[in-house]
């Protein structure tokens, strides 16, 4: 275990020396503290405590943000350390692979926990500090930053797939491009394009099915209609019909696309040949 | 004698349908400094890769300490082995103590010997600094550091001594020299084998992943028996003459005043002898052993005159 920890740890040191960790927390709090100036504008006054609203505009920021984030930490992971050389010496310790990449990924989503937290953290504070805090709006808030870092892994593992299968950086860069274009953009258009197609007759267990498949479909339910304050204001719960699915499900298939991913490329690794 | 600390069983290695390994046969001695020595691209790499459990051979078996490197106590078995790869990186944004650190504690051993090793590769005025700033010989000297960590007993060298200035290269082979006192197998790879004559006990030659023949730098030589050449140069006019008079030698060049031919190691003193009673005409005699490049070029070639 202090193998993993000590890969981790460099990791964080790599990412604290190369300035990517100072960076993603400013793009991080930068955003989500314009949007909260910016977007509590149009609301005027609400009923609705400013939290809650943060947490609408901050899970749709995160939905392209933390994917893209991910997938940038980690389609270099082992590619990067294969043409660079560092791999080949790496390996060559009394050291396994899964720890290897075990500890990569500890590493990462402690860069990814860290800017996020301090990022979306400072937009909360504001939101805080500019109206009533009760317990309900801070767990969502809570909540929200936890999936968001949940989104982060789950790509930060489909980029670990990508890193361990191509043969180029470049190659690697690219797909990891195509990934985010397709999970978080291309799904929902063909989504709706299949409802349109199918006229509104498409069976309401297989659309919710293709809806709940995705990562950041998962991530948006979970945050915009997984709570009664949060649904009321995002206007998603038209989109979901009547079905309201358990918060508890949704945290599965976050983790799901974490843990399966990660465990595909820990089995890809571990018969690469380097 | 102990088993061998490094065996190869009759190893092949395929990528694909490129054989890069074909039916390696050796082992070295514990204790031993052996040199494999081909071209690019003759499967020295790949040796020491499956050494290391990176690769796994197609057919036969390969043992590091009496154990399988992939197998399970191959990680045992890396503890006590020290890698330098052919072209060493490290993290860029770290110092050089702090790479240094980060391999100790992978391979558990302690930190504190860590800024001795530095001054032992001369490194310690660097140690504070980023490995950015190095220059391709530190990151080289930097290199061997983390292979040296916890005094490992078998060391791999992978082109140790590529692009090192000719100072350098002696205070590496000192290290190597140290290491083979203290007991220590080194098996390290090389494109030359001129700098490797008095610094390692064998050498074995690659050539397209097959073991084209081991032995020791003097062995080699005699079985090769390359032949020696000599070289005359006689008075103005007289090369033809002396050509004539030295019957039943094997000629390369006669013209103006040079005479040239080779004979086998053997038979150099008898007409270095013969060459010596044709008197004044003679004005001067060099006589030219065959060179390191020639003798790896017979082996290479699987023993052919070249």
């Amino acid at each position: 275990m202090n193998t993993v920890f000590t890969i981790a740890g460099q990791e964080i040191r790599d990412g604290l020396r190369n300035r990517w960790i100072l960076a993603l927390t400013l793009v991080l709090a930068g955003f989500a503290l314009s949007l909260t100036f910016v977007g509590s504008a149009p609301t005027g006054q609400v009923a609705a405590s400013p939290l809650l609203i943060t947490i609408v505009s901050l899970s749709s920021l995160t939905i392209f943000l933390l994917p893209l984030i991910g997938l940038m930490l980690s389609f270099d992971t082992v590619v990067g350390e294969s043409e660079r050389g560092t791999l080949l010496l790496l390996l060559a310790y009394p050291v396994s692979r899964w720890q290897v990449m075990t500890g990569k990924f500890l590493g990462h989503v402690g860069i990814l926990a860290f800017a996020t937290v301090v990022g979306y953290g400072a937009a909360g504070a504001v939101a805080a500090y500019r109206g009533e805090v009760d317990a309900a709006a801070l767990q969502a808030f809570a909540a929200m930053v936890g999936s968001s870092v949940a989104l982060g892994a789950a790509f930060l593992a489909l980029g670990y797939i990508v890193s361990t299968t191509v043969r180029e950086r470049a190659t690697a860069a690219g797909i990891a491009i195509g990934i985010w274009l397709l999970f978080v953009l291309v799904y929902d258009m063909g989504l709706l394009g299949i409802l349109v197609a199918s006229g509104g007759e498409i069976s309401q267990t297989a659309f919710h099915a293709l809806l709940l498949a995705n990562p950041a479909d998962a991530y948006r339910l979970f945050n915009l209609a997984g709570f009664d304050n949060v649904a009321l204001l995002s206007g998603t719960i038209g989109m979901m019909g009547e079905a309201k699915f358990p918060p508890s499900l949704l945290i599965a298939i976050q983790l799901g696309w974490v843990v399966v991913p990660l465990g595909i490329a820990l089995a890809l690794f571990q018969r690469k040949e380097v | 004698m102990n088993a061998p600390a490094i065996q190869y069983a009759d190893v092949s290695k395929d990528y694909g349908k490129l054989r890069v390994l074909d039916g390696v046969n050796l082992s070295v001695e514990s204790g031993e400094v052996l040199a494999l020595v081909g071209h690019n691209g003759a499967g020295k790499t790949t040796l020491m890769k499956l050494l290391l459990g990176l690769i796994r051979p197609t057919d036969g078996s390969v043992r590091i300490l009496g154990a399988d490197p992939v197998g399970h106590d191959g990680a045992e078995a890396k503890r006590a082995l020290g890698f330098l790869p052919e072209t060493v990186a490290f993290q860029q944004a770290m110092t050089g103590l702090e790479v240094l650190n980060f391999y100790a504690r992978l391979k558990r051993t302690d930190l504190n010997d860590n800024p001795a090793l530095l001054e032992k590769v001369g490194l310690a005025d660097a140690a504070k600094r980023r490995v950015k700033t190095y220059s391709k010989g530190m990151r080289q000297r930097l290199g061997l550091a983390q292979a040296l960590l916890g005094d490992p007993r078998v060391m791999l060298l992978d082109e140790p001594t590529t692009g090192l200035d000719p100072a350098l290269r002696r205070r590496f082979y000192q290290i190597v020299s140290d290491l083979k006192s203290a007991g220590v197998t080194v098996l390290l790879s090389s494109h030359a084998l001129s700098e490797l004559e008095s610094r390692v006990d064998r050498i074995a030659i690659l050539n397209q992943g097959k073991l084209m023949v081991t032995g020791s730098l003097d062995d080699l030589r005699t079985r090769a028996s390359l032949p020696v050449r000599l070289r005359l140069k006689t008075r103005e006019g007289q090369a033809g003459d002396i050509a004539a008079r030295l019957d039943g030698v094997d000629m390369t060049q006669v013209n103006g005043q040079t005479v040239e031919f080779a004979c086998m190691p053997q038979d150099k003193m008898i007409l270095v002898r013969r060459v010596s009673e044709l008197g004044v005409d003679v004005e001067d005699m060099e006589i030219e052993l065959p060179t390191l490049d020639q003798l790896y070029g017979y082996y290479r070639d699987g023993g052919a005159p070249s």
